[in-house]
């Protein structure tokens, strides 16, 4: 599999904080890889550090050969790079429906065609039958589908998914691990940051693990698994896994 | 995409993608539409000419702020710049060379519209309060500098000479407002029709979405502040027209009318009253706040000036506390609430 994303030694510090510590890694063409970590570890800084939400201090994000490190988030997105927020950031005032053309307006501006990726991206997420409901009338885990259908009707090749089924509960996990998968059946590749380690260690194809900005593994799900570093930030509990 | 297009989804497709107004919308529309149209002749009083000119004048005003505001979440407290430029610009093409308004009309729109790339190129990319203190800044020195310019009149402005011969050449009507009535009327049409437009295009759609979470709005592709730029633009071409039409119709214009700071205030109560960010939001603000201060000038004498600003003022508290989305909102709640009941 080709390399789609490197990450090259990427450092980034607030004030005497360290978020990111000389990261390092790289994203293979159609993989689910997995970002974990405590929380405060560094995963989300390490999200707009890539996107370009923030600027790193030093280091390098090459997407696809080409170096984009501190472009502007717009333009990075339009060379194919989608995410998610952890805190979530629907169009309160729109619907359902128009949050997502807002996203396949990337790709279209015809507004006929805008409509139909949209809908294509809602019934992928399973909510067609919410599209003409208001974005701020809906339950945070709809919510969550919301964004990563407007994130997948701009057509990224790469996806950051900030907390997918963080603070949703239980019985909705198991489809939105599906959508995941589905994700990547489509052709695009996942980058996504989970507390959950169960889900996780589910879905990845490898996982980079973080704690205090560093980067303490990064490996197949069965090796991080038994990495004594690991195991320490977690104190054992990933042996519920 | 990974799921085969199911019976669900072929629906959703057959569906408009812009759900039509309900009929009563549509009747209800059309009837005011054709009130308007006999409404010159079923109050023939000159006032109530002049009343409702100003009503359609200031629904473009209104509407200007909204573009740029309602829409795209910048407040502009210099809108007045832009209603002296397009003043300006035709009276003083007419007066100097004697090209004709219409074309004046443009011209004013183009220059407003540059100058307003010029104003928000710089201050848009920044967020928080500097727009709407740039704009407060630059639209008082622009009076100032036009109170002080010799080549364009100073502070005596420009006095169009009365020209009965050839009225739709001059833009100018002195037997009767019905021709002021119908242009602005006309002028108030296309105005209400762009924005309508705007909403329903690409460009309207990405406006709300940088208004409501320009972060999100980014991580689409969305440049941000270019975006805040061609809002700007439109809403000072906007506002240019309403200039233009306005000279037209007193036919002496100086700097202290034109540029007054009173005129961006107005622009912008009218259509935070009516219900910024909606299409008629700024329509219902100038046809309530419009014959309130005409009428009180008649009541009170003389300016009125006093007494309509105070009664403004008691407006924008009461709809600050009580409904700060707008009265519109009071009504589209009410139908939406019946249309829930009626399901």
């Amino acid at each position: 599999m080709s390399e789609l994303l490197r990450v090259e030694g990427l450092s980034k510090r607030f004030g005497g904080v360290t978020a990111n510590e000389d990261i390092s890694f790289d994203v293979r063409k159609g993989e689910i890889l997995g970002v974990i970590g405590p929380n405060g570890a560094g995963k989300s800084t390490l999200f707009d550090l890539i996107t370009g939400f923030q600027q790193a201090d030093s280091g390098t994000v090459i997407l696809d050969g080409r170096d984009i490190t501190g472009l502007r988030p717009d333009r990075i997105a339009r060379m194919g790079v989608g995410r998610t927020f952890q805190k979530l950031k629907p169009f309160p005032d729109l619907t359902l429906l128009e949050n997502v053309m807002v996203g396949a307006l990337s790709r279209t501006a015809n507004m006929h065609e805008a409509r139909d990726l949209a809908l294509e991206a809602i019934s992928f997420v399973d909510l067609l039958d919410k599209r003409y409901a208001f974005a701020r009338e809906l339950s945070t885990g709809q919510r969550k589908r919301l964004e990563m259908a407007r994130a997948v009707a701009s057509g990224p090749r790469l996806l950051l998914m900030d907390e997918v089924t963080g603070g949703v509960d239980q019985k909705t996990i198991p489809g939105l691990i599906d959508l995941v998968f589905a994700l990547r059946e489509s052709g695009i590749t996942v980058l996504t940051i989970e507390h959950n380690m169960q889900v996780m260690m589910q879905v990845s194809d490898r996982i980079l693990a973080l704690q205090s900005g560093k980067r303490i593994a990064f490996a197949k799900p069965d090796e991080v698994r038994k990495d004594p570093l690991v195991v320490d930030a977690y104190l054992g509990t990933v042996d519920a896994a | 995409m990974a799921r085969a297009p199911d019976a669900a989804l072929e629906q959703a497709r057959a569906d408009p993608v812009w759900p039509a107004a309900p009929r009563a919308f549509k009747i209800m529309g059309l009837a005011l539409v054709a009130a308007l149209a006999v409404f010159p002749f079923v109050f023939t009083g000159t006032f109530s000419h002049h009343v409702m000119i100003m009503i359609f004048l200031h629904a473009i005003m209104a509407q200007s702020w909204n573009v740029i505001a309602g829409m795209s979440g910048q407040i502009s407290l210099g809108q007045a710049l832009f209603f002296g430029l397009g003043a300006y610009a035709s009276a003083f093409l007419y007066v100097k060379w004697g090209i004709t308004p219409w074309l004046g009309l443009l011209v004013g729109m183009a220059i407003s519209a540059l100058v307003a790339a010029a104003i928000g190129i710089p201050t848009l990319r920044l967020r928080g309060h500097y727009f709407a203190i740039a704009t407060l800044i630059i639209g008082i020195s622009f009076q100032i500098v036009f109170q002080r310019w010799e080549w364009i009149g100073a502070a005596s402005g420009i006095f169009m000479p009365i020209e009965r011969e050839t009225p739709w050449f001059s833009l100018q009507f002195h037997a009767t407002k019905l021709p002021y009535y119908y242009l602005s009327f006309g002028l108030c049409a296309i105005a209400f029709f762009t924005v309508w437009l705007l909403q329903r295009s690409r460009l309207g759609m990405r406006l709300l979405a940088v208004r409501d979470e320009p972060e999100a709005a980014q991580s689409l592709g969305i440049d941000i502040a270019w975006h805040k730029v061609i809002a700007f633009m439109i809403s000072g071409a906007m506002m240019a027209a309403a200039g233009t039409f306005f000279a037209q119709y007193v036919l002496v214009i100086d700097p202290d009318r034109v540029f007054s700071f009173e005129i961006s205030v107005l622009a912008l109560l009218m259509a935070v009253l009516g219900g910024a960010g909606t299409l008629w939001g700024p329509a219902l603000g100038a046809a309530i706040l419009i014959p309130l201060s005409e009428y009180s000038r008649i009541w009170f004498g003389g300016t009125g000036g006093a007494v309509d600003l105070l009664i403004y003022g008691v407006l924008i508290l009461l709809i600050c506390i009580y409904q700060p989305r707008g009265l519109l909102v009071l009504v589209t709640e009410r139908l939406r609430r019946r249309g829930q009941r009626n399901e």
